[in-house]
């Protein structure tokens, strides 16, 4: 697998990173030498083996359903760039 | 589904006969005190960001823990489908950018959700019924909140609502009509008020549909379908379907072709417009969310919580329709919410069901509806309205002396038999006491009594001189009788 210089383009704007034209090469190709490392890992056969999704074998853990948390606004909204009343104020999103 | 096309849920376009097809994916509020993976509350209102918890705020550092009580109500909801219950699913993460999704990404349940396959049975208006395939539930993070009109320059962000549960269940395109597609919501809506699941408060956003619209000649393959997002009530899913489906019908008329994309309905123009700025972001790059682990249960929990499940509607109407001998369409009335049918049940208990039906949704309901209370907060209690029903079976009172009776204990208060005595409501049935009045009324009116012999139908004029006369309280069917003998009518 190895990516274009529009899959570039797009993957950053998905990201929502600016990348300019001229960076658009070089990240093409450290991106392609990423992919070609990992790539090497297709040489093993894992074949009726289930994907390990923790090196621990354990369960879940759950919470019970009880309200332990909230009624932090002031804390919630300390680090943000404007606030009015505790809402987050952002430059207008609107459809 | 492979029903037969009814050729009356066809829209006429201008050279064909099109049929529309409606998948949905219906966004349900869980039922729970707490948020998905957080311990703040899921309480609707609120002040802005006081119920957010630093991991709804997606601080770095702060990890999930899921809710168990979530977990449950979406398998409770799955069991209420008749679905697949899937005892391995897993959480991913679906990535996309707005301000009012702090993480940058949604939790959800993208190749392995928690519901399989199930379905809905839909009862139609016209008695029909059909049976709408459920494809999946899974469970995924709500959203914040964005205001736009606060402000010339900025949005404002409410983060209150990040982070509760909601339950995505997406539907096959089994739907063929808006008013199937209203019926299906209505259906999904009983049963997760039933369940206990989802308040299925429209108002609140507790429900809230995309749903997606296609057309097609009859027999022809499905066609291009269009996805009218965040539709939040029954109505407006109906016109929304309406509005697209013929904006799609003219531009393929027209010649053209219809592009996939993602609409918005404009209920106050009537119309659905193009979302453009969603099309580039439908690539989720959805991956396993590696913070949290599968959600593994075994069937002895499933069958725990199917244990605990209350009699679900289709199998209630099926009660009542074989134990109290009603018809479907009442049994579908009094089902349609639980209070309704709990109320119903307490008046028809040891009672005759029919009258008991008739008078919880003719009398009842009709009042209830015209004064814009609902059956928690109805002033009549089904005691009372039991003892009216009583009352009439022991021929105390007439019908039309009961429902000025009903309108008593409604206004008023008071307990019906307690009523009816101090109140002098009781019928007569002494024949002794109407026959003296029919006497006096045949007695002062010779002409009407020979004009009765030759035209039967004044009979109702004597009816209702003799009910006048004994001020309502006669018993109608001793009344008929009497007459019918003294003036010599068959």
């Amino acid at each position: 697998m190895s990516v274009d210089a529009t899959t570039v383009r797009r993957i950053a704007h998905l990201a929502r990173i600016a990348v300019s034209e001229d960076e658009v090469a070089p990240l093409q190709g450290e991106l392609n030498a990423i992919l070609a490392f990992v790539e090497q890992l297709g040489a093993v056969d894992v074949t009726g083996i289930e994907p390990m999704t923790s090196v621990t074998p354990m369960a879940m853990k759950k919470r019970a359903d009880l309200v332990t948390d909230g009624a932090k606004a002031d804390a919630i909204v300390a680090n943000a760039p404007e606030t009015e009343d505790h809402y987050f104020l952002v430059p207008k999103v609107v459809e | 589904m492979t029903a037969a096309v009814n050729p009356k849920k066809l829209i006429k376009g201008g050279l064909h006969d099109w049929e529309v097809v409606i998948g949905m994916e219906i966004h349900a509020q869980v039922t729970s005190r707490s948020k998905l993976f957080s311990g703040a509350s899921t309480e609707f209102g609120g002040e802005p960001n006081d119920h957010v918890s630093l991991v709804d705020a997606a601080m770095p550092g702060m990890l999930p823990v899921i809710n168990e009580e979530c977990v449950a109500q979406a398998v409770r909801t799955g069991l209420g489908l008749k679905a697949r219950i899937n005892h391995r699913s897993v959480f991913d993460r679906k990535n996309y950018f707005y301000p009012d999704l702090p993480q940058g990404y949604q939790i959800s349940q993208f190749k392995d959700p928690i519901v399989g396959e199930g379905e809905v049975l839909v009862d139609l208006p016209d008695g029909e019924s059909i049976t709408v395939g459920i494809e999946r539930l899974h469970l995924e993070q709500d959203a914040g909140k964005s205001l736009h009109d606060q402000n010339p320059t900025q949005s404002f962000v409410d983060l209150n609502r990040s982070g509760v549960a909601l339950m995505e269940i997406v539907s096959r395109p089994d739907l063929r009509s808006s008013e199937e597609a209203r019926a299906y919501v209505t259906k999904l809506r009983t049963i997760l008020r039933y369940l206990g699941t989802c308040d299925g408060d429209m108002e609140k956003g507790s429900l809230r549909a995309d749903v997606n619209v296609s057309v097609r000649k009859v027999g022809d393959p499905l066609g291009t379908r269009c996805e009218i997002k965040n539709v939040n009530s029954i109505r407006f899913i109906g016109q929304a379907i309406e509005t697209e489906a013929r904006r799609q019908i003219a531009i393929i008329e027209d010649g053209g072709t219809i592009s996939q994309e993602t609409r918005l309905f404009d209920p106050g123009k009537g119309e659905t417009r193009s979302m453009r700025s969603k099309e580039e972001a439908h690539d989720y790059r959805y991956f396993p969310d590696p913070d949290l682990l599968p959600l593994e249960f075994d069937q002895a929990y499933v069958d725990a919580l199917a244990e605990g499940l209350p009699e679900l509607p289709d199998a209630k109407k099926a009660r009542f329709i074989e134990s109290y001998g009603l018809s479907a369409y009442d049994a579908g009335v009094l089902i349609a919410e639980r209070a309704s049918a709990d109320y119903f049940e307490a008046v028809a208990k040891g009672r005759d069901g029919k009258a008991a039906a008739n008078w919880v949704i003719n009398e009842l309901f009709g009042r209830l509806n015209k004064e814009g209370h609902s059956i928690e907060t109805s002033p009549v209690s089904a005691d009372q309205l039991g003892a009216i029903v009583d009352l009439i079976g022991e021929g105390v009172i007439s019908g039309k002396i009961a429902k000025d009776l009903f309108e008593v204990v409604w206004s008023e208060g008071g307990e019906p038999r307690a009523l009816v005595e101090s109140r002098g409501m009781r019928q007569v049935t002494d024949t002794g006491a109407i026959e003296a009045a029919v006497d006096d009324i045949i007695a002062k009116n010779p002409d009407k009594v020979a004009q009765a012999r030759e035209k039967p139908t004044l009979l109702g004029w004597f009816v209702g001189q003799t009910m006048k006369a004994t001020g309502g309280k006669a018993n109608p069917a001793a009344v008929n009788a009497l007459l019918k003998a003294k003036l010599g009518i068959e």
